[in-house]
């Protein structure tokens, strides 16, 4: 009898690319949901928008670089990083600019680098911090978050379609009106003002942790966190390099001058901390990848983090902190490799 | 259970696979008829090829030496039944590397008539010479897969400080549980081959590695033990996780220590053998009868009834699966050996060997879809038991990065395989870094060649470089007398001339 040939091994993996970048989406989702509930409809334009431009990318480079663009497209990696850019914006952001990063983030940050697997920097980052320089008035305005108590005026779903094509609101709502700077903003402005933390912390909008609604969607971002780690699609390191990272030196700081410093609940729960955590610093592609290099590598992002929204001019600094550590990547790896077995002493560098 | 289990050591990694043992472990091992003809691969473990020694037309008898250890590293093979060497000539076989392979060919008498060989000898009144010289005549060699002359690691061990010897009852692979039955149905034997070994190296300690889903396999050995009253041994059950039952994992799990890169595991004083081994040197040194059989796990859903037997070596997997009761209408893929590390072949002709512990007929593998690039996810790195990092050995494979390979270990791989059924990209690692193996090891010839060719021209040019320097010396010699004895020369030249002229005239 005849017989078909192939090598070793012959099971068959049960985990793929495309599925663990679906859990990811799936984890996302929760928070989507607050984050409509929080700061309304226009979320869902930016995500529109972000993973529209991202697959298109995708998808002309993979054919301009004569790759497959069904296979390249079927790891849903495109959709995953338009995803987590819509995350990052606030929710009324003007068309271009979500293009110009989500462009930015597949074209360059991921294409001109080799794709899926050899880009060094995190491209939903690389792609904000582009848009966050070229446009930072958009970018540091969030429409007020909705809470029954505070009263501020909200935009319909129209609105705010019409902003987001158009950039410009109806001639009787002023920009001012619904839009509020983000905790971390009147944080950093307030104790550059000499106002103690306390003091900040009574305005409405700081919520009980981390500003309203943003704690909210720190909360259910957390939730979809942990239930990649249950389904090991992340491992725990990065997540708790970076809370270390964060609160480590945020509670030292607090313990010594609470007057002039935030709290260690506020730096964990306010701006963008638990998404880096969790979705953002945990990209394979840009991460280190040996077990004590992950936890060096969330530690660091953690540290700039903390440095950026202490002593830097943006209010908050995860972009900038991730894509700083993605350079940090390869001497992290090379430095924290684990000892193979049977060798006891590591052999000198070259022999 | 009559013997205390003690502390673990840790393995790294490693896989929990689908057992899949069940189906083959319902019934007690059946023995396969003599077949019509046997296909006796001459060499059959690793190392220096045997020499056959017999021709076309021989009569052989069951026992019979045809083929004797050639060289340094080698192992005899005998006949498994009686009948007449109809052909030696290339057959297919069971192996990565090359399809064929030079075979004696029996056409089997029936008689099943065996070669005479005298009483069996005392082996406690050996001395451990005598008995590893005895042993090189079994033609016996690690049943375990790997197939290394039992004779020669003996004397390779032998010459290092041995503290322990390790029964490996470890069949970590899914589906294979040869090894489990012959401990449930033979521990006796196992344990009598274990004490030989122990008197062959004068060992104090013998630990018998069973991995804990064996629970009738480790009983049946207590109650051996209990019944010869040995108190050397002691039973270790490990955890069921694949690949413990490597020779260095299984090391560093029982003993703790680390079996140096590129060293044996005599070199942190262990001597590993399989349990079907010392059944083996039981048969032979006890009863005389060299290793011509052995047992095989017969499994897959490609076969109708899955069990094990006990086969003569050179059956055809054929022949073995037809009395097993045929394959199944899902068979596809014949796989000799486990769904990890077991070779594929195209054609059941080829003969269960030595190293046959598990003909595995399955359905066909699904395909995986594309491979995606890598996503470094370090999933490969969790598993790997060697502590490897094979998301940066692929990654240095690709670009042919020889120093970095060696930096960062990749001769150490044992290929077990775990890092490609944990990838999402779907990659074929651990074909790829055989490959890069392979490459490697091109690479360290060529050097070694060049180096010689640089040698040599290097000697060449010295030598070439002195001729010239005596010449010139030899020249300038010259000149020198010829300028200083110049003048004088001339006048006694010139004379002679005019006096020749003279005599002419």
């Amino acid at each position: 009898m005849e017989f078909q040939r192939r090598e070793a091994p012959y099971l068959i993996p049960e985990v793929s690319v495309s599925s663990m970048m679906l859990q990811v989406l799936a984890a996302l989702v929760p928070a989507a949901i607050a984050h409509v509930w929080f700061f309304g409809p226009g979320f869902i334009f930016n995500l529109l928008i972000a993973t529209g431009f991202a697959i298109a990318a995708e998808a002309v480079m993979l054919s301009l670089r004569k790759r497959s663009p069904e296979t390249g497209l079927s790891d849903y990696s495109a959709l995953v990083t338009g995803a987590l850019l819509a995350f990052a914006l606030p929710s009324l952001t003007p068309w271009w600019v979500t293009a110009t990063g989500a462009l930015f983030a597949i074209v360059v940050a991921k294409h001109l680098y080799g794709g899926l697997g050899f880009n060094i920097f995190n491209p939903a980052m690389a792609g904000y911090v582009v848009i966050l320089v070229a446009f930072p008035m958009h970018l540091n305005l969030w429409v007020a978050p909705s809470m029954g108590d505070l009263d501020y005026q909200h935009l319909t779903i129209l609105q705010t379609l019409q902003f987001t094509l158009t950039g410009s609101l109806p001639d009787a709502i002023s920009f001012d009106a619904i839009s509020r700077a983000t905790p971390l903003d009147v944080m950093k402005s307030g104790l550059n003002n000499a106002r103690t933390a306390a003091e900040i912390r009574a305005i409405p909008i700081m919520g009980d942790f981390g500003g309203r609604g943003w704690e909210w969607i720190g909360n259910f971002l957390a939730i979809g966190g942990f239930w990649l780690m249950i389904r090991k699609i992340i491992r725990w390191q990065i997540p708790v390099g970076v809370g270390l990272g964060l609160l480590v030196p945020a509670t030292i700081m607090y313990m010594i001058d609470p007057g002039s410093h935030a709290s260690p609940g506020f730096h964990l729960f306010g701006g963008a901390t638990i998404l880096c955590a969790f979705f953002i610093a945990t990209d394979p592609v840009s991460a280190a990848t040996s077990p004590k290099g992950r936890f060096v590598y969330g530690i660091g992002i953690g540290l700039l983090i903390y440095c950026i929204r202490r002593w830097g001019s943006y209010a908050d600094g995860v972009a900038f902190a991730v894509l700083l550590m993605n350079m940090a990547v390869p001497a992290i790896d090379y430095l924290t490799r684990p000892h193979i077995i049977g060798h006891k002493v590591r052999e000198s560098r070259h022999d | 259970m009559s013997a205390p289990t003690y502390d673990l050591g840790q393995l790294h990694g490693g896989l929990r696979l689908p057992a899949h043992k069940t189906q083959s472990t319902a019934q007690a091992i059946q023995v396969v008829p003599i077949p019509s003809q046997l296909i006796l691969p001459i060499t059959q473990h690793v190392g220096d090829a045997a020499q056959p020694l017999v021709a076309i037309g021989d009569r052989v008898l069951k026992g019979q030496m045809i083929a004797e250890a050639g060289g340094t590293l080698s192992a005899p093979v005998h006949a498994s039944s009686s009948g007449k060497v109809v052909a030696i000539e290339p057959w297919p076989v069971a192996r990565r590397q090359g399809d064929n392979a030079p075979c004696v060919v029996i056409e089997c008498d029936g008689k099943d008539e065996a070669i005479d060989v005298g009483a069996p000898v005392d082996y406690t009144s050996q001395s451990p010479e005598e008995l590893l010289a005895l042993i090189l005549q079994g033609g016996i060699v690690g049943l375990g897969g790997a197939v290394f002359p039992t004779a020669q690691k003996l004397m390779q061990a032998r010459t290092c400080e041995i503290d322990h010897l390790l029964l490996n009852g470890v069949e970590c692979e899914s589906y294979i549980s040869c090894d489990d039955m012959l401990m449930r149905e033979h521990a006796t034997e196992v344990i009598s081959g274990a004490q030989i070994l122990m008197q062959a190296l004068q060992l104090d300690v013998c630990f018998i590695a069973v991995e804990s889903d064996k629970p009738d396999a480790i009983n049946k050995l207590g109650e051996a033990l209990a019944a010869v009253n040995d108190p050397r041994f002691v039973i270790k059950q490990v955890p069921t996780i694949y690949p413990s039952g490597g020779e260095d994992q299984l090391v560093q799990l029982v003993t703790s220590r680390e079996v140096p890169s590129g060293g044996l595991p005599s070199d942190v004083g262990c001597l590993v053998q399989n349990v079907g081994t010392a059944t083996a040197i039981h048969d032979w040194i006890n009863k005389g009868q060299p290793l011509i059989s052995r047992v095989t796990t017969v499994t897959g859903d490609g076969v109708n009834k899955p069990m094990n037997v006990r086969a003569r070596i050179g059956t055809t997997i054929a022949d073995i699966v037809e009395f097993t009761g045929g394959y199944s209408e899902r068979a596809k893929q014949l796989i000799i050996g486990g769904p990890m590390t077991g070779n594929s072949v195209t054609t059941d002709r080829v003969p269960v060997v030595k190293a046959t512990n598990c003909i595995l007929v399955s359905s066909e593998t699904p395909s995986t879809g594309p491979e995606l690039p890598c996503i470094r996810c370090g999933a490969c790195a969790e598993v790997c038991p060697v502590q490897l990092q094979p998301q940066q050995l692929f990654w240095y494979a690709a670009s042919d990065n020889e120093v970095k390979l060696r930096e960062f270990g990749l001769i150490d791989c044992i290929e077990c395989g775990c890092c490609d059924v944990v990838c999402p990209s779907h990659i074929p690692l651990t074909a790829d870094f055989r490959v890069a193996k392979g490459r490697i090891r091109e690479l360290a010839d060529e050097k070694a060649r060049a180096a010689r060719a640089r040698q040599r021209f290097e000697a060449r040019n010295d030598r070439l470089r002195q001729q010239r320097i005596e010449r010139d010396t030899e020249l300038a010699e010259q000149k020198e007398s010829a300028k200083t004895a110049g003048p004088a020369a001339i006048a006694e030249i010139l004379k002679r001339k005019q006096q020749e002229k003279k005599d002419q005239g």
